[in-house]
């Protein structure tokens, strides 16, 4: 079994639903996130377009935070889930500085990494997670990528899907349909002073210091 | 690259949150540095124990006890540096041999109780025993000084740095500050050969070192898009930009020429001032090579 995610990128509507039922169902702390939309928008004045993106852990099959952490905090499970043991971490910042996604932080409650788990405890109860069951246009397709017969199996082959950054060489298990170069590579937007929706975001101090 | 698809699609970010910004900040600068200083002196201190033993036997305490001055300042700011520092005994109980982090950390830990044995046979005068020690401490010394450039290769996220060159990099700066330090401490010791040499060392480390950073920042463009986007940091101006060149100067430039005036004269009186210039810049070449990669976007 290996558990994959799947946004479709043409039925997202940005109502940030399943960011806050992460925030809700993981008890994120303020200034950290999971899993959160990035609004990117397109063109120029009347021909504009915002597009929605929901970025989380990618679950990558080889995955770089895994390789540097030096205590297995981050190690994968039989159902190819990267999970974090937050008890064993030491927080070396290691993993922060290898994900190319930026999927992963120091939670500044707990002085330990932290990421999207894939609600792996709601997984391991049988439960979808939290995202998935809150997102009201079923956006998110999550399930088994080995099972040709799953939805998310069917989705990937009836759609035309995309990785984020595949020239990592990390093999994300998290795919896009619906998404461009705009979307998936950050490098493609330009991020300006003044130009977010929200620019007083209450950042958290760590506890202890740096 | 795909930037230059920005004029055409305006595509601006209109809400997110930059993750996670500086992480690894001066502490890691630290960290590197008095490490180069640590496994630096003890390299340059072997190459003197087999030319110049005379010499050599002059700075043999002060060698062992800068190395283990500088090591534990490095120990220290990597302990510091961590958000949970007092759960570092885990590295011990829970090691995972992927992580350079845990391959360093054992063995450094070999290499400091090698050096506190080796004062000790210096202090009672076990010169057999201090000469074999110093060739194991070696050995440990090779794989100490490279280890941190085995954890930046295993940042994937960071294209800036790259294997093989940040492994010669490591290396040249413990040449650079080894032999810097050595000739501080042996300034009114020393042999005139044995500074000529050590002069040599820190001249041609420094030049090389300035040679890669060179040929980063001239071809680094051509190579991967985020390494652009990174080495614009440096390239268009701003704070990193001034910060890298002062660095480079101080670092290597500098230097090598107070090396070159140095040994054309045979007057070796401005080699402190050589080596202070080096040891002071490296910190800075240091900082900005580990900053600027964190400064873009992930995602
Ligand atoms: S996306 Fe980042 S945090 Fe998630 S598995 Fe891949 S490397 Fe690790
Ligand atoms: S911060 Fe924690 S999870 Fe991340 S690499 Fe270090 S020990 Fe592992």
């Amino acid at each position: 079994m290996k558990l994959g995610f799947l946004v479709d990128l043409n039925l997202c509507m940005g109502c940030k639903g399943c960011e806050i039922a992460c925030k809700v169902e993981n008890e994120v702390p303020l200034s950290s996130w999971r899993l959160r939309v990035k609004y990117v928008d397109i063109g120029t004045f009347p021909e504009t377009k915002r597009t929605f993106t929901p970025l989380r852990c990618n679950h990558c099959e080889d995955a770089p935070c895994e390789r540097i952490c030096p205590v297995s905090a981050l190690h994968y499970m039989d159902n190819g889930i990267v999970n974090i043991d937050k008890e064993r971490c030491i927080g070396c910042a290691g993993c922060v500085m290898a994900c190319p996604y930026g999927a992963i932080y120091i939670d500044p409650e707990t002085n330990t990494a932290d990421k999207c788990t894939y609600c792996a405890h709601r997984v391991s109860s049988g439960l979808m997670p939290a995202c998935v069951v809150a997102c009201p246009v079923e956006a998110n397709i999550f399930g088994d990528i080995e099972d040709p017969t799953s939805a998310i199996s069917k989705y990937i082959m009836e759609h035309d899907v995309k990785v984020r950054k595949p020239e990592k060489g990390t093999h994300p298990k998290h795919y896009y349909a619906g998404g461009g170069d705009v979307n998936l590579n950050p490098l493609a937007s330009v991020r300006e002073e003044g130009h977010q929706l929200f620019n007083n975001i209450t950042h958290l101090e760590h506890i202890g210091g740096h | 690259m795909v930037e230059h698809t920005i004029p055409a699609t305006n595509a601006v970010v209109t809400l997110d949150v930059a993750l996670p910004g500086i992480v690894w900040g001066w502490m890691i600068t630290m960290n590197m540095w008095a490490k180069s200083i640590g496994t630096g002196v003890l390299f340059l201190g072997y190459y003197l124990s087999k030319r110049y033993s005379e010499d050599f036997a002059k700075l043999k305490l002060g060698t062992i006890v800068i190395s283990l001055i500088f090591i534990h300042l490095f120990l220290l700011f990597t302990v510091l540096d961590l958000h949970q520092m007092f759960r570092f005994w885990h590295i011990f109980a829970y090691p995972h041999w992927t992580s350079a982090i845990t391959v360093g950390a054992w063995i450094v830990s070999v290499l400091v109780g090698v050096l506190f044995v080796m004062a000790w046979a210096k202090l009672t005068n076990k010169d057999e025993l201090f000469n074999k020690l110093f060739v194991i401490a070696i050995i440990l010394a090779i794989p100490v000084t490279l280890y941190t450039a085995g954890i930046m290769s295993e940042a994937t996220a960071r294209e800036l740095w790259q294997m093989p060159t940040e492994m010669v990099q490591m290396m040249l700066a413990a040449t650079l500050t080894g032999s810097a330090t050595l000739l501080l401490l042996g300034h009114g010791k020393l042999s005139d050969d044995a500074k000529r040499d050590l002069a040599v060392i820190l001249g041609l480390s420094a030049f090389s070192a300035f040679l890669l950073y060179m040929g980063e920042y001239i071809f680094g463009n051509m190579k991967a898009e985020e390494l652009q986007a990174t080495l614009a940091y440096i390239q268009s101006g701003g704070e990193y930009a001034s910060m890298f060149w002062l660095g480079q100067s101080i670092a290597y430039i500098v230097p090598v020429v107070l090396v070159l005036l140095s040994i054309n004269s045979k007057s070796y009186g401005i080699l402190p001032l050589a080596s202070v210039s080096a040891i002071a810049g490296l910190w800075i070449v240091k900082h900005v090579w580990l900053i600027i990669p964190q400064l873009i976007p992930m995602s």
